[in-house]
């Protein structure tokens, strides 16, 4: 190590010098990293829009599939899909976030509460086809929905329900503690400053967590595999019928299932369409997740420290 | 002090978290309406004690209290209705905490809790509280500001206006001017000397000449453990213990 030059105390010292060089390799890998990550999404979107492109146009997202699904379009799975992930939000978004509260504001920490959210971690690994199987026994046979949009909607909502609750107990846990002393030091119940001040302040976080869950698991096959989903069905083509096609008691198709069947198990498919399809799904996720990140920087921007 | 009443009695408390020892074996009266000093070092246990006395040391998971904390000769934990308990008194700590909503519902939250919705009765309360902790005059134009986003001594007199909002008969103040330049210290001290008329005022400070400008009288602690305790003028001038004399004379450790 050389000695500082005395005539000039701002002269870079060569232990200096390869602390430079240090921090620009960190900066490289981490840069190359960051590309790693995005190229092959940017790849993917780009091979699969090429091959869908013969096939995409207005009709093919608000026709219904024709001649065995080689023609028309994809109108019957996406607002299937679509009714999915609206039923499965009714049904996990109220028990989710209530779980998440009682966990985050409520429990003790006891033996209890550290079983309950080692249950809930462990679940989040279950894989979905485990789900499905649960929802054909539980859903399907023993409440005995049978096959239907009910059904297949318990199902994701099962499956969701664990990274809902950890989404939830995250963002209430952002709500800074002295917060809550400074109501309780006022006389105010738990009940009241969950109601006055954290709720308020977490509800954006809690509700992206949700609508992200349950956009991205309504996107899965196998959950609705055997609880719900069908290969074909007619639908009306136009009006308020086509709009709300499948009532909670009826099978559906959806997106996923449907990409499929008419992937491995029908013949004669054009191959835009797959591709189409695909292009579709991801497209749903995509606008699912811009809704509800809109939403929330909406909120964000009403946050209040 | 025999001819006044005490207001606030804690009786061979000994307050634990888990196996560590918070306070030890503390017994001591506060007269009503009179300001109580209480002073010591780091870790003497001196929050501890404020918690004990509006029971919010239960959101401690492992706090045990042994003794007993009387206020108006009621034990606190016999006390039912938690609620009322923690209304009547008013409590300002270290950390200035300014809640996510404007200036006016920070003071308003608690008078609302407590049912009071009259929107005069609540604008007169506020104005009252605010002009109190020395406030007012800084936010008189601008209610509506989010009380997050004040300088750090506004939002501990933020704090201050809140704990007085409803109405407390103890107030209990640790460090309150921590955060708060000389000149409005000053002025909120004045504050204090006439609310003593209305309330029983405890202060932690860890500066030891405003104990002496304001408390009647002033306990001192170190380790978890009451040293001393008495008439402020006899513990600056004339201690019994030692360790109280070193404290008071900047002569500790």
């Amino acid at each position: 190590m050389s000695k500082p030059d005395a005539n000039n105390p701002f002269a870079i010292t060569a232990n200096e010098i390869r602390g430079r060089k240090v921090e620009r390799f960190i900066r490289f890998i981490t840069l190359g990293m960051t590309w790693a990550l995005i190229l092959p999404v940017l790849f993917i979107l780009g091979f699969l829009l090429i091959k869908a492109w013969p096939a995409l146009s207005v009709g093919f997202i608000f026709d219904n599939p024709e001649k065995n699904m080689t023609a028309g379009g994809i109108w019957g799975p996406l607002i299937g899909t679509f009714m999915l992930i609206i039923v499965s939000l009714l049904i996990a978004a109220p028990i989710g976030i209530l779980a998440g509260v009682y966990l985050n504001e409520f429990a003790r920490d006891n033996w209890f509460t550290r079983f309950i959210n080692l249950a809930v971690v462990n679940l989040a690994g279950v894989p979905s086809i485990v789900h499905g199987l649960f929802g054909l026994g539980a859903f399907v046979y023993f409440f005995q929905m049978q096959r239907s949009l009910l059904a297949a909607s318990c199902t994701v909502a099962v499956m969701t329900l664990p990274v809902i609750i950890t989404s939830t107990k995250e963002a209430l846990a952002s709500v800074p503690q002295p917060f809550r002393v400074a109501c309780w030091n006022m006389g105010a119940s738990k009940w009241q400053t969950i109601r006055t001040i954290v709720l308020p302040n977490s509800i954006s976080g809690i509700l992206t967590g949700v609508i992200l869950q349950v956009a991205r698991a309504a996107g899965e096959t196998a959950p609705i595999l055997f609880t719900g989903a069908m290969i074909s069905s007619r639908i009306a083509d136009s009006g308020w019928a086509s709009m709300v096609p499948y009532g909670l008691e009826d099978r559906f198709m959806a997106l996923s299932y449907h990409l499929y069947i008419i992937s491995t198990q029908w013949q004669n498919v054009p191959e835009s369409f797959k591709f189409g399809t695909a292009i579709v799904m991801i497209g749903l996720v995509i606008a699912v997740n811009s809704i509800s990140i809109g939403f929330r920087i909406y909120l964000r921007s009403r946050k209040k420290w | 002090m025999t001819t006044q009443t005490s207001h606030i009695e804690f009786q061979d408390v000994t307050i634990s978290y888990g196996k560590e020892i918070a306070l030890r074996d503390i017994s001591l009266a506060i007269p009503e309406h009179t300001i109580f000093g209480i002073i010591g070092p780091a870790n003497a246990g001196k929050t501890t004690l404020l918690k004990s006395i509006n029971r919010t040391l239960e959101f401690e998971p492992n706090a045990k209290t042994v003794g007993k904390i009387l206020v108006h000769g009621t034990d606190v934990s016999h006390i039912k209705n938690v609620y009322a308990l923690r209304r009547r008194i008013g409590m300002v700590f270290p950390l200035p905490v300014g809640l996510p909503m404007s200036v006016y519902e920070n003071v308003a939250y608690a008078p609302r809790r407590a049912g009071i919705h009259d929107r005069q009765e609540l604008d007169e309360l506020v104005k009252h509280c605010l002009k109190q902790s020395m406030l007012w005059d800084e936010v008189k134009d601008r209610l509506t500001l989010l009380g997050t986003k004040l300088s750090g001594g506004q939002q501990q007199r933020l704090t201050i206006a809140r704990a007085l909002s409803h109405k407390p008969e103890i107030l209990c103040l640790d460090e309150f001017s921590i955060a708060i330049d000389p000149v409005t210290t000053m002025k909120i001290e004045d504050v204090l000397l006439e609310l003593k008329k209305e309330m029983t005022i405890i202060l932690v400070t860890n500066l030891v000449q405003q104990a002496r400008r304001l408390a009647d009288h002033t306990a001192f602690f170190n380790k978890s453990e009451m040293i001393e305790v008495g008439p402020t003028e006899k513990i600056f001038s004339n201690p019994e213990q030692q360790l109280t004399h070193d404290y008071v004379t900047g002569d500790f450790g």
